[in-house]
């Protein structure tokens, strides 16, 4: 991991932080940049139940099995990318240990853990409009018949390979894009939010805001 | 545009795939033992049919995963997807 003080998040150039807001009042969409989480590459055979028990002894929750789909226990979340292959995504810091941990309880596997944390900006989504502005970009069916909380996917989003992860009803995405296309991704996402009127809020503020819009009668469209 | 079924993810955009030519070719197991005639027919020679093709496609930009898919060559229309260590289907005439 870098020295504290060189590190930047890939957005760090846009300053965000200068033109967030804490409460994005009537916005139709919300942005921000979700900087420094822990990613890992974890493969291995989903049909060898020695594997799935390891991995949910450590995490405390099991891969998801079932294609495009996330499991979250607590603060690490683990998004399926293929039928061997997931996303643990966990707070800044926990990401060494946690290789750690998961090399030691499945020693003598077949498998890999791999310390990726940084090759992808992740970007945060939400707002009633969140789900028109991908749907500007990305031919996956958003509607919630197909796609809800819970649901992430491997996609293209204005050409740019993304992985998107819907965390709740209003909706709320996070958008995985490799960080070398970060700055063009996050731009587009403006470009296509302006008409419905985006604000960029404060990264500490978007959880309160969006469990507080949970709250609300859900505005999702038929 | 086509609509592909990908095994793992469902039906997907065609621009999240990427084309991988005929299905099932298999690589001789003696390749210094042929003649550069039979060497040459499992490199480069191809199928070309009107109808029914078995070819392989990989969801690049989905989950990365290579299956086989059955396919129309005239009127594109898909019959059958089938993974990686999967028979072709019965019905089909390739
Ligand atoms: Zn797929």
């Amino acid at each position: 991991m870098a020295k504290d003080y060189l590190r930047q998040s890939a957005l760090a150039h846009l300053h965000l932080a200068a033109l967030g807001v804490d409460d994005p009042d009537g916005a139709g969409v919300v942005l921000c940049e979700r900087p420094f989480r822990g990613q890992l590459s974890l493969r291995g055979n989903s049909a060898d139940h020695e594997f799935v028990e390891g991995v949910q002894g450590v995490l405390g929750v099991g891969a998801p099995l079932d294609p495009n789909t996330v499991n979250v226990a607590g603060n690490i979340t683990v998004l399926w990318l293929g039928p061997n292959e997931w996303l643990i995504v966990t707070p800044d810091g926990q990401e060494t240990e946690l290789v750690e941990r998961i090399s030691d309880a499945l020693a003598g596997q077949h498998f890999a853990v791999s310390d990726v944390s940084d090759s992808r900006a992740i970007i945060g989504l939400t707002g009633i409009h969140a789900r028109d502005v991908l749907m500007k970009g990305c031919s996956l069916d958003l509607h919630p018949r197909a796609f809800n909380a819970g649901s992430c996917a491997q996609s293209s989003l204005a050409r740019c390979h993304v992985l998107l992860h819907q965390i709740n009803e209003i909706p709320t995405y996070d958008i995985y894009v490799h960080r070398s296309f970060s700055d063009y991704a996050w731009r587009w996402l403006e470009d296509a939010a302006r008409e419905y009127g985006f604000a960029i809020i404060n990264q500490s503020a978007i959880d309160v805001v969006t469990q507080r819009s949970t709250r609300k009668e859900s505005p999702v469209s038929a | 545009m086509l609509l592909i079924k990908c095994p793992w993810c469902g039906d997907r955009d065609e621009h999240e795939f990427s084309y991988g030519g005929e299905a099932h070719i298999v690589r001789p197991r003696d390749p210094e033992k042929l003649t550069d005639d039979q060497w040459a027919d499992y490199l480069f020679m191809r199928k070309n049919p009107k109808g029914a093709h078995l070819e392989r496609w990989v969801h690049a930009h989905g989950c990365r995963r290579w299956f086989n898919v059955e396919r129309d060559t005239v009127t594109h229309a898909i019959t059958a997807v089938y993974k990686m260590n999967e028979k072709p289907p019965r019905s089909s005439k390739t």
